[in-house]
């Protein structure tokens, strides 16, 4: 199937993961503003995504006793993995990757202080998956959940949020000594940030930790469920807990408004304090410019910094909608910026949009998503263990010469596995070392290739052959140039 | 610090990719550019080391008085002497195979080291700690100006980074720095064998030489791929190393593991990056028990650290090698209500090595809260720094790399003081 519908492809590879040739035919015939329509209202989807995993047709999971992606973090990655290949919401599983990178926790903290069962539990349960009772679901579900949802919303949920409470330490926030690393990074890092620039003064002060610590003391944990009571047990479970004998009530007052027209010292009292406050953190001035342009270079371009004009219309989006992702985000889908050609492969590819996108794209049919785990670890992104509350470093940060050999090398081990099934898919192209290349260029998408390099490939499938398309010639060469695009600098963009 | 990194990797990816060419006889050109074999290694402790627990002032009341849960009880410490403040030093209990270095002349102590206005967040504290630049921390870092003013084009080797990322220090407009994690791993795979296999590579590495010159972010990709096949066989070799001693199983371990074959290989690198997480203790810091989060940092610290020295005497070269440690702040003089401390300011770096003239440098802050205390700065809540870290640098870029540190740091940091080279 050729590929002719670029901006369908572009769209499918920036709201989603890139589309498998079928997925794209069928988004092409309903036309640009059908299909955008289709992935942002995602509702209307089903999510049967975990029901299809183990079932033919699809890549597979590998299990060693059972399949416990609430128990297991190695489980809880597959299940990822497998929702990103096989999703019919490829825009939620998008932006749940978006929040988790921008509220980034990482699993092995929690297993240090909780093991391995709760951390995992206190990340990716799910109702799907034995939930226990009184038991909150995974931070990933309430990404899902709440991906295209109110960035308010959102955020007070991550405030009260098992894993959150344990990684940033709320839990151990309390009336006398209070605890700064949450209030810190919700300033920092979740919403206004430090500065737009390094000439610029700072947003927030010292002082300004220190007292919205103050704020939050009291937002602790509490056990919600628990039955054996050991780590092991398998309906032990952690929740939010407010406990007002632990806040401090003493006044807390900001360099920054906390209320419109100009209030700088808390009202409220009790929790209340806590919402006034990230009500005026998602109110500053600096936060919709800020997630704007990190939204601007996740989705539309990491080649130059967002237009300013980009950033003034999609900010006054975000205030005036409330802060309702969804507005947000079809405006940014909508933008003239997103749908410009020059927009086409401007974005360096994380490893999860790699090697999902490979997968994809290559085929799957007897390839298990735990075969991406090591190599995704050695291309420097692993799920639910972002290196720190930053996130990964993202863009070109991604390609050091280590995570590049990673790349080839997962690269390599796909093609190898798939290489009955991707000559099976040559067959009909097997005339000539230039139908062989179509082929593969064409089931691919790689952004486009130079003569020079153009002519390496096809150099490779002449290399030590004088072509006859014999089975053997086809399973190897077919394979080796597959292999050869995916692990191309020219694949390595979205 | 994120746009500005995308924006700052933008603007230099045109010259960063031509440094890539390959010289022939790669260990001729590392010689003819590099007058000795002397290599530095940069130890940076991430999260915000609490120095107190490390370098412990255990004479001084305050110290106790403010932390009275996390404190290292005096006689537990490993004292290595007084400093000319009168206040008694010790290391952290846990650090004898430091102790052992320090008795023996090869580690130098700087406390309170910092800066001015020391910055509280994790990711402009260690962008101002890897530019030396406080009013342009989104530069390039102090390391990646050093390999700038080397003779160009720069061999791929000349700097390793043990960690993925690359890390700020070792930024540069124009030269680039491969991330080698595992020598062991650090290798190129094909679906096919034989004769296909050896067409594959030859393959990959044409086609990532081919760098378009007017698609910037595809011209860094392929450069990065490019330096990946020219390292390819020379960190193959270092794969092979068997080092003299043990070294601890773990990533601070394996790092220094390697570090330690590329300098025995002999492969031409002169800078080394590596890291070691888990310092950011807001709670449950815990320095006095052996399974207690600070102990076990201490222990990773102690036990890769000593491993390296030995092996590096036992080859003959310890005197070549200098390890330069940081971490992007100290942490709060006092512990807050989870037995862990909060971020704060000045902090302790250290020095070893063969050619080190080791000791005590600078004094310990005084800790108690008392009006006026010059050693202590925000309501005396964080240690005022005494030693600007860019002096540090400025010694070893002066002594041991024997450039100009007036120019790679765009200053006169020189500190006569500091002569532990």
């Amino acid at each position: 199937m050729a590929r002719r519908e670029q901006r369908i492809e572009h769209l499918l590879r920036r709201a989603g993961f890139g589309g498998s040739p079928d997925e794209v035919a069928e988004l092409s015939e309903l036309g640009y503003h059908a299909a955008l329509d289709l992935l942002v209202f995602f509702d209307q989807t089903p999510d049967d995504a975990d029901q299809r995993i183990g079932t033919p047709g699809h890549a597979g999971v590998t299990t060693r006793t059972q399949f416990l992606p609430d128990l297991s973090i190695t489980d809880a990655r597959q299940r990822w993995l497998f929702r990103l290949v096989h999703t019919r919401r490829p825009l939620q599983e998008k932006m749940a990757l978006f929040w988790h990178h921008h509220f980034a926790t990482a699993y092995s903290k929690i297993a240090d202080i909780y093991g391995g069962a709760v951390a995992t539990r206190m990340l990716g349960a799910s109702a799907g998956y034995n939930l226990p009772t009184g038991s909150p679901r995974g931070q990933i579900e309430v990404f899902r959940d709440k991906a295209l949802g109110n960035f308010y919303d959102l955020l007070v949920s991550m405030a009260r949020d098992p894993a959150m409470l344990v990684w940033l330490d709320g839990r151990l926030n309390v009336r006398g000594t209070p605890q700064e690393n949450f209030a810190r990074e919700v300033m920092e890092l979740f919403t206004m940030g430090i500065r737009p620039s390094d000439s610029a003064p700072n947003n927030f002060t010292e002082d300004d930790v220190k007292a919205a610590a103050r704020v939050f003391t009291g937002w602790n944990l509490a056990v919600g469920a628990r039955g054996t009571n050991n780590a092991n047990d398998p309906t032990l479970a952690y929740s939010y807990l407010y406990r007002a004998d632990r806040h401090d009530t003493t006044s807390k007052t900001f360099s920054f408004d906390i209320y419109p027209g100009g209030g700088r010292t808390i009202a409220a009292s009790g929790e209340q304090e806590g919402l006034d406050f990230l009500l005026a953190c998602c109110r500053h001035p600096a936060t919709g410019p800020r997630l704007v342009r990190k939204l601007y270079a996740f989705f539309v371009s990491e080649l130059q910094p967002a237009p300013q004009a980009f950033v003034d219309r999609v900010s006054r989006t975000f205030y005036d909608s409330n802060f309702d992702m969804q507005r947000v985000l079809l405006q940014l889908f909508l933008s003239p910026e997103f749908q410009d050609d020059s927009a086409y492969f401007a974005r360096y590819a994380w490893p999860v949009e790699f090697v999902v996108k490979a997968i994809k794209e290559t085929g799957w049919a007897g390839f298990s998503v735990d075969g991406a785990l090591s190599p995704l670890l050695a291309m420097g992104q692993q799920l639910f263990e972002p290196p720190d509350v930053n996130g990964w470093d993202t863009g070109p940060g991604w390609f050091s010469t280590g995570g590049m050999l990673a790349r080839m090398n997962f690269a390599a081990t796909l093609t190898g596995n798939q290489r009955f099934n991707l000559r099976e898919a040559a067959r009909p192209s097997k005339a000539s070392p230039q139908s062989v290349l179509s082929f593969a260029l064409e089931r691919l998408s790689p952004s486009p290739f130079e003569n020079a390099p153009y002519d390496e490939l096809l150099a490779y499938l002449r290399a030590g052959t004088s072509w006859t398309g014999s089975d053997a010639e086809l399973l190897a060469k077919t394979a080796g140039v597959t292999h050869l695009v995916l692990a191309s600098p020219q694949y390595q963009f979205v | 610090m994120t746009p500005n990194r995308r924006q700052f990797v933008k603007g230099g990816v045109a010259a960063f990719t031509v440094s890539f060419a390959a010289p022939a006889f790669l260990s001729d050109i590392a010689r003819a550019q590099g007058a000795t074999a002397r290599n530095l290694v940069v130890l940076y402790l991430n999260g915000g080391n609490d120095a107190l627990s490390m370098v412990v002032p255990y004479t001084n009341s305050g110290y106790y008085e403010r932390r009275p849960t996390i404190a290292i009880p005096a006689g537990n410490v490993l004292q290595i002497g007084t400093d000319a403040s009168g206040t008694g030093v010790g290391l952290h209990p846990r650090l004898t195979g430091l102790k052992q270095i320090f008795d023996e002349g090869r580690l130098a102590v700087i406390q309170r080291s910092g800066y001015p206005n020391s910055s509280r967040s994790h990711f402009l504290g260690t962008d101002i700690w890897s530019t030396a630049d406080p009013s342009n921390p989104s530069g390039p870092g102090w390391l990646g100006r050093y390999l700038e003013l080397m003779p160009q084009p720069l061999d791929p080797l000349t700097a390793w980074n043990t960690v993925r990322e690359t890390p700020r220090t070792l930024h540069s407009r124009f030269v680039g720095v491969p991330a080698i994690p595992d020598p062991r791993t650090y290798a190129f795979s094909s679906p096919n064998g034989g004769a296909e296999a050896t067409y594959s590579r030859q393959a990959a590495t044409r086609i990532a030489s081919h760098i378009p010159v007017d698609r910037p972010h595809l011209s860094f990709v392929a450069g990065t791929a490019q330096a990946a096949f020219q390292t390819l066989d020379r960190v193959a070799s270092v794969a092979q190393y068997q080092p003299t001693v043990a070294y601890p199983n773990n990533g601070l371990g394996s790092a220094l593991r390697a570090v330690a074959g590329s300098i025995v290989r002999g492969i031409g690198t002169k800078v080394f990056w590596v890291q070691t997480g888990g310092f950011d203790t807001h709670a449950s810091q815990n320095p006095n028990q052996d399974t207690g989060a600070y102990y076990r940092l201490m222990a990773t610290l102690n036990d890769s650290l000593l491993a390296f020295y030995q092996d590096m005497r036992n080859q003959a070269l310890l005197q070549d090698t200098l390890v330069l440690q940081f971490s992007e702040f100290g942490r709060r003089v006092y512990e807050n209500g989870s037995n862990g401390t909060d971020h704060g300011a000045g902090s302790t770096m250290m020095l070893l090595g063969g050619a080190i003239q080791g000791g005590l440098f600078g004094t310990a802050p005084d800790l108690r809260n008392t009006p006026g205390n010059p050693t202590l700065e925000s309501s005396n809540g964080d240690i005022r720094y005494q030693t600007d870290f860019r002096s540090v640098y400025a010694r070893v870029l002066d002594q041991w790399l024997g450039t100009s540190s007036t120019t790679v740091l765009g200053g006169d940091f020189r500190s006569p003081g500091l002569t532990f080279l």
